[in-house]
């Protein structure tokens, strides 16, 4: 152990300097055996590795305490010359995981412990003994704070090597020292890049960045598997570079980039400190705390000094964690993992090989999403003209990824290699799967799915990708409906991680079990929903729209009633939204609702969509739907011609700006919560997981479901009093909303989520 | 030429086989063959239906570092050069040769069927016909295999393979918008197009393409690959600096020693006869340690000294079938017997052809590795030999990757390179592989062993072994 070594040396100055260290930090854990590192002498070198090993990835709660042990040991001892840190854990350096946040009720007591943690790392950055950090795997929140506070980092260019400060995602900020080293290490504006972004950083951009010192290629086969060899080898170069800065043969100092001195001039900081704050408030629509806490806390580093930057820091952090918006981040961050688990277990057949019908925009991108792991496609379509522009589409999704130097031209001609396009049914005799994506037609749908079942073997699953029509129906003209399933993608496909999966009453589990790790293996966020009109996020929606088109008739402009979603914190608005589907799509869609669902769906008049329709007004397609679409976006003068014969008088006792938003959102909540009472999705997890990355629900509000549990059942219920007094059925709750009002103590979640995962 | 040409043109109607076997004469003439070694009495690999073919003899050009002597040749003069030397040395009649084949892997595009070209400036009978292979750096060893493919078919019976490859000059391209410009240009039919054509070209495109010594599928570059594979197995770079100097004092002591036999001497026009490698550099270990790594910076291990270094040179070898040979007198000097291709990852594991081919053709041969008496593997880097070494030593490697019950075993290195490698002699990369066929067969003779094997790697993740068997003495 450490303390065998030179103890005889230790001056009596640094004795009492380090005893008071230690004592304040980490007497309590000193007598511990240390469980989560590993601690071992490399000559004069000290390898510190830290690996749990109850966990895939390495927890930081315990391991900071062992590891302020350890090295309080080397700085008082100084029994080595320097540290190199590195992870014992492949695809892992240190990630964050639970805060011990659960058991700390008041932001203060959060703060004080990012307070612990920033002392220590800036006792790390303040050592004599230099500390090398070791980088292989996701280096993320605390592990890059950790990094940072080192004095010279080494990574692997493997493409898990990932960099960043993902806290904005999650309504948080780096809270042990990150919002003050970042700036001084890659210059003012490549800090608020990375902390207001929270994107993954690969080695290479780090080290442009100067976030990482030197990179070391990743190994392949050799005396040990690729994987542990690489990790040994990182180590062998870090304890030789922790050698060189003993020796003093790398210095410490690190050359400053001009650009970096530019923007670090006194009045360049204060332009960039207002442009990246407008920039924000345009982005967020001042809806997330966060980006601004961050701005701010960085601004006090910088212009106050480091003590009011760390203060501000800790301070900010503990607010946030107290924060709706970081609960509710927090939650979709963990729902969005376990949607991304196969809940079915694997399929009795692996899917291996895969043919998707029509190689339109939907076709193509389910082939792009497909291709690329490994899936061998066939894009068939009627025409030769379709699945060229299919095959083009595909292609050039991975040749800008070769432009940009994110791939290597021979992966990408791999990659498409699994993809086959042809118009007749060859190969199909060796599917294993389906995917359809032809025109949202019955008729049509009956007629492939016919076809297909002609020319398929039996295990061969028929997943139909419809947004609205029931999958029963579709089912109904199948031989072998226990293997029909829907998976409604959402477009454009490569973008939108969703996937809803729909299944009918027939649909056998095996079947389901196929469909999902598919879904999966293409990278899709899974929602499993059961089959009804519209299935749940198409119906979620569909009202959203159904609202706003009586906001429409009601003279609110279609730019105003999509800022009242927006400025919810609605992406986009329910009329952009139509406008990009496709106008036509989107009154057939409703129609259908509207017919299954009878008045208690309906809103404004369809009869406006169907004469925008007879008039060409198709959406973006056309160029022209409720928007124009020319250089800028303006309101479709058209449609306001059109909607002089259908005006109606707005009811002034709810036509206030909160109260028209409530309408909007009332109406899609209530809606979600009668999909969960009616058994359409299973919980309100999925509900809200489906709201927010399917309908583009408001994040920062963590889904309908969470969104109930903290405005509160009784606000939301007597609202819609209000709304139903005027408009009747459109806004009686749903008897799963009144359950919540009559038990204020009902929850949709127990309890507030921590950081389970990461 | 003129002396080529009244060389004595050999009687070929010799009928009988005793009479051939009786006047067969030695065709390594000179002094070499000192002291003759007892042949350990080992069985043959001759099977019945298959037909034996022989090497009859095998010369090169000296290998020179690229941008010296040579620098002013194109690579068919080099080429010429070898098949000169070869129809010198064989006394072969110039029409008696069925076909010829070459080996070359950087192309000189006016020149891209080297191996017509450099027949017909030899002197070869114009009916001959000719063509070039390319597989990196086996290109020559493809060369001799396509050879007895050819003989085995009954297609030919004498066929001349061989490998040349000519760094001091490589061709450089306009860049690919500069090209289309120019290409257009010749179709612009008006002023005005070609005009506007002229004005389209931008700085940028004035930038040349540089060829490199790297994978087209991985755009990594071979030294690169070479270092993560030594980091992969654990090499040292002492162990690669100690090993590129044994490759560096045995090709001195064999040069010395004029064990080098199959270099000929080439007057090149304008400039001096050339008869030695010139990149035989034995230098000390310390100072080997000053060089700084020449791929992976700073911390790498493959450094200019412990890498075959950029070369101009060519080589030549007769491959004939063993009656025909026979038939036209010669004593040839060993049997080509079984080889094989292997291919894999040309990322992870772009040089370890060596360890992959070894096992296979030694279990077609019905060998062992302790069966083979001299050992010829194409040295790219030192630090590729040992990481092969190190692979063919270990269980885990073969069980993991191979799929073998365990190791391959390692080839024992008092019969391992002793006249020098690639390392040092220089590595022509499309003319190797008939140096490493010649370097066996006369080791064979000269150190009296029975079987050879001979190895290389290739870009593209590929690579080579054949085994040769010593003709009787």
């Amino acid at each position: 152990s450490a303390s065998a070594r030179g103890s005889s040396k230790i001056s009596a100055y640094t004795k009492k300097y380090y005893c008071n260290l230690s004592h304040s930090l980490i007497a309590v854990f000193s007598f511990l055996a240390h469980k989560h590192i590993s601690f071992e002498y490399k000559d004069d070198v000290a390898v510190i590795r830290f690996n749990d090993p109850a966990s895939k990835v390495n927890k930081q709660s315990l391991q900071l305490h062992e590891f302020a042990d350890v090295l309080g040991d080397i700085w008082l001892y100084r029994s080595s010359k320097s540290v190199v840190l590195v992870s014992g854990k492949p695809g892992c350096f240190l990630c964050w995981s639970r805060y011990m946040l659960q058991s700390c009720t008041t932001s203060e007591e959060v703060a004080s412990l990012c307070e612990e943690a920033q002392k220590l790392f800036r006792r790390i950055e303040q050592s004599r003994v230099p500390i090398v950090a070791a980088i292989h795997g996701s280096c993320l929140s605390r592990g890059l704070e950790l990094a940072t506070a080192c004095h010279y980092r080494i990574a692997t260019k493997s493409k898990e090597t990932v960099l960043g400060t993902p806290e904005v995602m999650l309504g948080l900020l780096p809270g042990a020292g990150g919002t003050q080293r970042l700036p001084k290490m890659v210059g003012l504006l490549g800090a608020f890049d990375m902390l207001l972004s929270g994107k993954n950083i690969t080695a290479d951009e780090a080290k442009k960045m100067g976030l990482v010192d030197q990179l070391v290629d990743p190994l392949g086969p050799g005396l040990k598997s690729p994987e542990e060899r690489t990790m040994e080898y990182l180590e062998e170069v870090a304890v030789g570079v922790a050698n060189d800065l003993a020796n003093k043969k790398i210095p410490l100092t690190r050359e400053k980039k001009l650009w970096d001195a530019v923007t670090g001039l006194g009045p360049v900081r204060k332009i960039i400190y207002s442009t990246v704050t407008k920039r924000v408030q345009k982005q967020t629509k001042n809806l997330y705390p966060a980006p601004f806490q961050i701005i701010e806390c960085v601004k006090t580093g910088i212009e106050h000094g480091s003590n009011a930057g760390y203060l501000a820091e800790a301070q900010s952090f503990g607010k946030l964690v107290m924060t709706s918006e970081s609960k509710a981040l927090i939650g979709l961050h963990n729902g969005r993992l376990l949607c991304k688990k196969n809940r079915f277990g694997p399929p009795e057949k692996e899917v291996k090989k895969l043919a998707i019908l029509g190689a339109g925009l939907m076709g193509a991108g389910i082939a792009q999403v497909s291709v690329d792991k490994g899936l061998t496609s066939i894009l068939k379509d009627t025409t030769e003209d379709a699945i060229s522009k299919g095959y083009e589409k595909v292609y050039k999704s991975f040749d800008t990824k070769v432009k940009k130097k994110a791939m290597i031209s021979f992966e990408r001609d791999a990659i498409m290699s699994n993809l086959s396009i042809q118009t007749d049914y060859s190969g199909f005799e060796s599917a294993d799967m389906v995917i359809e994506a032809v025109f949202e037609d019955l008729n049509i749908k009956h007629k492939v799915l016919k076809e297909v079942e002609a020319v398929t073997p039996p295990h061969c699953i028929f997943a139909t990708n419809t947004s609205a029509l029931p999958v029963r129906d579709i089912a109904a003209a199948s031989k072998r409906p226990e293997k029909v399933i829907g998976i409604h993608y959402f477009s454009p496909v490569d973008k939108m991680q969703l996937v809803e999966i729909v299944t009918t009453d027939k649909t056998s589990k095996d079947t389901l079990a196929a469909a999902v790790s598919v879904a999966l293996k293409q990278g899709k966020i899974v929602v499993t929903v059961k089959d009804g009109p519209g299935f749940y996020t198409t119906r979620c929606m569909g009202c959203l729209l159904m609202e706003s088109l009586r906001l429409l008739q009601e003279g609110v402009t279609a730019t105003k009633s999509d800022f009242l979603a927006t400025s919810f914190g609605f992406n986009v608005g329910p009329f952009a939204v139509t406008d990009e589907v496709g106008v036509d799509i989107g009154l057939h869609i409703s129609e259908m609702l509207c017919k299954a669902f009878g008045s208690r769906y309906k809103g404004g008049s369809l009869e406006i969509v169907k004469t925008m329709l007879e008039k060409g007004l198709k959406g973006c397609k056309s160029g022209k739907g409720f928007f124009l679409y020319g250089k800028t976006k303006s309101v479709n003068p058209e449609v306001e011609e059109i909607l002089k014969n259908h005006q109606v008088t707005a009811p002034s006792a709810i036509s206030s700006e909160y109260d028209m938003q409530y309408r909007l959102l009332s109406r899609c909540i209530n809606e979600s919560l009668m999909c969960l009472q009616e058994g359409i999705i299973q919980s309100p997890l999925e509900g809200d997981i489906g709201a927010v990355f399917g309908y583009g629900f408001p994040p920062m509000h963590g889904g309908p479901f969470r969104f109930v549990d903290t405005f509160g059942a009784e606000r939301l219920v007597s609202l819609m009093k209000r709304f139903e007094d005027v408009y009747g059925n459109q806004f009686t709750p749903c008897q799963l909303l009144l359950d919540h009002t009559k038990d204020p103590s009902k929850r949709f979640y127990q309890s507030s989520p921590s950081l389970l995962q990461y | 030429m003129a002396s080529m040409l009244m060389n004595p043109i050999r009687s070929c109607s010799v009928s009988s086989s005793w009479a051939v076997r009786f006047g067969a004469r030695s065709l390594s003439t000179t002094a070499q063959l000192q002291s003759q070694v007892q042949t350990k009495s080992k069985k043959t690999l001759a099977r019945p239906g298959v037909k034996n073919i022989v090497l009859v003899e095998g010369v090169r050009t000296p290998f020179l570092l690229s941008g010296t002597t040579y620098a002013d040749l194109m690579p068919h003069d080099l080429a010429r050069a070898a098949l000169q030397g070869l129809l010198k040395r064989t006394g072969i009649p110039k029409d008696a040769v069925d076909y010829i084949i070459y080996g070359t892997v950087v192309q000189e595009v006016k020149t891209s069927n080297v191996a017509r070209e450099a027949a017909l400036g030899a002197g070869f009978s114009d009916k001959i016909p000719a063509h070039t292979v390319t597989m990196a750096c086996i290109s020559s060893n493809q060369a001799m295999t396509s050879s007895v493919g050819l003989i085995a078919a009954g297609q030919c019976d004498a066929v001349v393979a061989g490998g040349v490859e000519f760094m001091s000059d490589v061709p450089i391209r306009h860049s690919r918008k500069m090209r289309k410009t120019m290409l257009s240009l010749n179709k612009a039919k008006t002023l005005g197009q070609r005009l506007s054509l002229i004005g389209s070209i931008r700085l940028a495109h004035l930038s040349p393409e540089l060829p490199a010594v790297a994978e087209f599928s991985t755009a990594e570059t071979m030294g690169h690959s070479a270092d993560r594979l030594a980091a992969a197995f654990g090499v040292s770079r002492v162990e690669q600096d100690e090993f590129a100097l044994r490759s560096h004092t045995l090709a001195k002591k064999a040069q010395d020693e004029g064990l080098l036999q199959d270099v000929i001497s080439f007057k090149v026009p304008g400039r001096d006869i050339v008869s030695k490698d010139n990149g035989i550099r034995p230098s000390s270990m310390d100072q080997m340690a000053k060089l700084k790594p020449a791929f992976v910076k700073p911390h790498g291990t493959v450094t200019a000294a412990n890498s075959s270094f950029l070369t101009d040179g060519a080589s030549a070898v007769l491959v004939m079938s063993e009656e025909k040979a026979l038939a036209m007198g010669y004593k040839p000097k060993a049997y080509l017997r079984d080889f094989v291709y292997v291919s894999q990852d040309p990322k992870d594991q772009l040089l370890l052809g060596p360890t992959y081919a070894t096992p296979k053709v030694l279990e077609r041969a019905g060998l062992s590795m302790s069966d083979i008496d001299v050992f010829e593997f194409h040295e790219a880097f030192a630090g590729q030999i040992m990481a092969n070494l190190k692979a063919m030593d270990s269980d885990w490697f073969a069980q993991t990757y191979m799929g073998r019950k365990s190791k391959v075993g390692t080839p024992a290195m008092e019969k391992f390179n002793l006249w020098g490698g690639s390392l040092s002699l220089g590595h022509p990369f499309g003319a190797t592989g008939c140096r490493l066929a010649t370097a066996v067969a006369n080791r064979l003779k000269k150190e009296g062993g029975q079987y050879g094997l001979i190895a290389a790697c290739a870009a593209g993740g590929q690579g080579h072994a054949m085994v040769i068997e010593a003709y009787p003495q």
